[in-house]
């Protein structure tokens, strides 16, 4: 098949439809391995659209490529995670094997190695992707197999399928990952109630979402069934991209029934025909296994026409990502859905009445909709005696960092912290957790009875350790780097202001920093936390601001000084005209100005 | 007009219609609340977060935020302006402003709100990103140097011109952008022309009409003659 013929064929599969835009693209992407001009231009004409509209996506998304990326191409997972285990030495190594800089092309156009937003296997890092598929536990003997396999151009199938095995990691079960239902058990339990009533057991149970916000899973879905549309949708929202977390990707893997489930009965309550995953891109190695369950599901009666025999219709399908952290963000997901960058909408209207395709629409989180499933079989009222007064249920815990076993946790809300520590076997003496990702909350050493519930630490479900051999400061800039790649750029003081924050902690990681930057800091995030479109610009200063008020001396010790400081560097600046000149005498230097 | 359908605005009171938004009505009263993405003749885009306003306390960009009876709106304080005067100076340290030298000097919104502000320098160090200039049409040039990604081209020419000229693509501070429509990036190869509403709606310096560059002098223009407080609400009545 040529080119045209191979993006033909993309565009029947999806019926020239312009909403599916970031299917059509990652699938003709697969295929010629990246969108050239007049490919963009192909795919604009066959479903219609304005060219610069289908640009303006591809553009939006780290994983969408409008220039050559090579044959192959290595994406470092570079959470703090990844790089308190080494990440920056391998991927040192791999560039020096390959003759390469990061982030270029190599000469011959053969590699391209780079760094990414975690790609969610914090608990088996250093992680990669090669080609978008997920590759764990890399080691200096990995990286050397790994250089001379694509100086062979060895092909992906062919390398160690070792290399490609995801761990669980599941530590701790409580009631959601032992739930004993065999499929379909909460959906005819569903039907027995009616739709009505299934919401009033949810409602009961006080199931909240699971995604970080909390809001009500019952008083969402009876929102979205009251709200006037053409046709209801139920969204997934499996775009698991806060950095440190990856509990979604366990369900996914071992519990897909359960999560599947969650949205038929969310389905049937709300009153819709269709649900939509929004799996993120990193987690791309899991739509075959995903898709075999579904298959098996409609096979079953429980997806499709008529489910177990009900007047009811429902069936799934996958939407892929393509590496775009904002998307977790329900309306930004939505907007991702029907073709389009992912920016979040203006709210008010709320999904629960405009969401997809404007239509009433309820976005669950992976965890939310699998918890569904026991309150639906096992009753409102059991699960409410779960967990604490205002947090119903248990709550899956990622942990990783300096711990001895890393991994999934599920407990009743209300476990300490110090509990999960002592359970996960954290290593050395524990300076600092964190907790719920980077938009989180950052924990000091005193601050470990503090408890993970609505009432106390809310949380996606991230729990990274950090002990006393950390720099606490270097997990903030790190986090400062992830926001200002992540944000979408919409609105003013996130674009600027998360490119500052990352500059005046650069300028304070190279020692060149004063009292008057950390200043600087906390005006920013003064800024950001109120006038910011959606919540990554909101939260984005969380981690600066928490670690500038519990661990300020890992900021003080690297003030050149009390007083202000220049960014600019008069004696660096030389560095250029000393090196053409051939000179490094003393007089070709210059101390800056005091 | 009911006595219900009232709000307060710096503890002023400020009559509105149903469906109207603080900034909508404000204007109608002839209150000027700082904005550069907005515009009276397209929907909000919400975006360049200079109207962001207190409504019962909580920040709201005044342009998306429906008026409502009894609300208690702050605009013009000490500390919504300082708020506004960091933003400013985060878009002008973003692009590559060079007032003294801009033909648009004078008619440009963002320096004319920056003058509004007293915005006195651009505080943060500038970013001095590498823009292009697009020379190709005959009629019009585009400056991206002093773009500020309001998106009004955008929305000018995809709903009053139905062309989709311009449409904001890219991510981040680095990646979002302009994206022209045609393959080579190029504007001299759309259909665009320089009668087209879009071609006029840039609030700073980006979309310049080729050949009558300067035809009024730096000292007679717009915003010399009155600060945009007073402009604005003139244009208003």
């Amino acid at each position: 098949m040529n080119e045209q013929e191979t993006i033909a064929a993309v565009l029947e599969r999806h019926n020239h439809d312009g909403t599916r835009l970031m299917q059509i693209l990652r699938e003709t992407q697969e295929a010629l391995g990246w969108l050239a001009p007049e490919t963009i231009t192909a795919i604009s004409k066959g479903i219609g659209w304005p060219r610069a509209k289908v640009e303006g996506t591809a553009a939006f998304y780290s994983f969408f490529h409008l220039r050559p990326r090579g044959k192959y191409c290595v994406l470092w997972s570079d959470n703090i995670t990844d790089r308190m285990l080494g990440n920056r030495e391998l991927m040192q190594r791999l560039c020096e094997k390959l003759w390469l800089e990061p982030g270029r092309l190599s000469e011959d156009g053969l590699v391209f190695v780079n760094t990414t937003s975690c790609t969610g296997m914090c608990d088996q890092g250093p992680a990669l992707l090669v080609n978008y598929r997920a590759v764990t536990r890399m080691t200096i003997d990995r990286v050397d197999e790994m250089a001379e396999l694509i100086r062979n151009q060895v092909p992906l199938a062919e390398w160690p399928a070792e290399w490609f095995r995801v761990e669980d990691n599941i530590r701790r079960k409580d009631a959601l990952l032992d739930h004993g239902l065999v499929p379909g058990e909460a959906l005819a339990a569903a039907f027995a109630r009616g739709p009505q009533a299934l919401i009033e057991e949810i409602k009961a149970s006080g199931l909240r979402g699971r995604g970080g916000a909390g809001f009500s899973t019952g008083l969402k879905w009876e929102y979205c069934r009251a709200a006037p549309g053409e046709a209801h949708y139920v969204v997934c929202n499996a775009d698991e991209g806060e950095p440190g977390t990856f509990k979604d990707r366990v369900l996914l893997t071992s519990y897909a029934d359960l999560v599947f489930e969650g949205m038929t009965l969310a389905g049937y309550a709300v009153g819709a025909q269709k649900g939509l995953m929004y799996l993120r891109g990193e987690y791309r190695y899991l739509k075959e296994a995903l898709e075999s369950v579904l298959a098996r599901r409609r096979s079953e009666g429980l997806l499709g026409r008529r489910i177990l025999d009900q007047d009811f219709d429902f069936d799934i399908e996958i939407h892929l990502g393509a590496g775009a952290y904002v998307c977790g963000e329900e309306s930004a997901l939505i907007e991702s859905l029907e073709g389009k960058p992912g920016r979040p909408r203006i709210r008010p209207p709320f999904p629960v009445t405009c969401g997809y395709l404007n239509q009433p629409t309820a976005v669950n989180n992976v965890e939310t909709l699998a918890a569904a499933c026991l309150v639906a079989a096992k009753g409102g009222a059991w699960y409410a005696k779960l967990g604490t007064a205002k947090s119903a249920g248990t709550k899956l815990l990622s942990v990783s960092g300096d711990v001895e076993r890393p991994g999934i946790y599920e407990y009743p809300f209300g476990v300490s912290v110090r509990q999960v520590l002592e359970d996960a076997g954290a290593k050395n003496c524990v300076q600092g957790v964190q907790v719920s990702g980077p938009s989180g909350v950052t924990l000091s050493a005193n601050e470990l009875e503090r408890r993970i519930c609505f009432e106390d630490i809310p949380t996606a479900g991230a729990f990274m350790v950090f002990d006393c051999t950390r720099d606490m400061f270097e997990v903030a800039r790190n986090f400062a780097h992830f926001f200002a790649h992540e944000s979408c750029g919409f609105c003013t003081p996130c674009r600027v202001g998360t490119q500052v924050v990352a500059r005046l902690m650069d300028k304070l990681a190279t020692n060149h920093g004063s009292p008057y930057d950390i200043d600087e800091l906390f005006k920013m995030h003064r800024l950001m936390q109120g006038a910011s479109h959606c919540g990554l610009g909101n939260s984005a200063c969380n981690p600066i601001f928490d670690t500038l008020t519990k661990f300020r001396p890992a900021y003080e010790k690297r003030l050149k000084s009390l007083d202000y400081e220049p960014a600019f560097d008069l004696d660096a600046a030389l560095s250029q005209a000393r090196q053409m000149t051939g000179r490094d005498d003393a007089a070709a230097h210059l101390l800056n100005v005091e | 007009m009911s006595d219900q359908n009232t709000f307060l605005l710096d503890g002023e009171e400020i009559a509105f219609t149903p469906g109207q938004t603080i900034m909508q009505a404000a204007r109608a009263a002839g209150k000027y609340i700082p904005h550069l993405c907005w515009h009276p003749e397209f929907k909000p885009h919400g975006s360049c977060k200079l109207c962001t306003v207190k409504v019962n306390g909580r920040f709201a960009s005044a342009c998306t935020t429906a008026a409502a009876a009894g609300l208690e709106v702050e605009n013009r304080t000490a500390e919504l302006d300082d708020k506004r005067r960091t933003m400013l100076q985060l878009l002008f340290i973003e692009g590559n402003h060079f007032c003294p030298s801009c033909e648009k000097s004078g008619n440009c919104l963002l320096q004319a709100t920056a003058y509004e502000l007293e915005m006195l320098t651009p505080h943060f160090d500038h970013f001095y990103p590498d823009r292009p200039v697009d020379a190709s049409h005959p009629d019009v040039m585009l400056d991206f140097n002093r773009c500020i990604l309001c998106s009004l081209c955008v929305q000018a020419s995809e709903l009053v011109d139905k062309k989709c000229v311009f449409v904001m693509g890219g991510r981040g501070m680095k990646g979002r952008k302009i994206i022209i429509n045609s393959e080579s990036g190029r504007l001299a190869d759309t259909d665009f022309s320089v009668d087209d509403r879009a071609a006029s709606i840039c609030p700073v310096g980006v979309i310049l009409k080729k050949r009558v560059g300067f035809a009024v002098p730096y000292g007679q223009r717009t915003y010399d003659k009155a600060p945009v407080s007073i402009v604005e609400t003139e244009a208003a009545k």
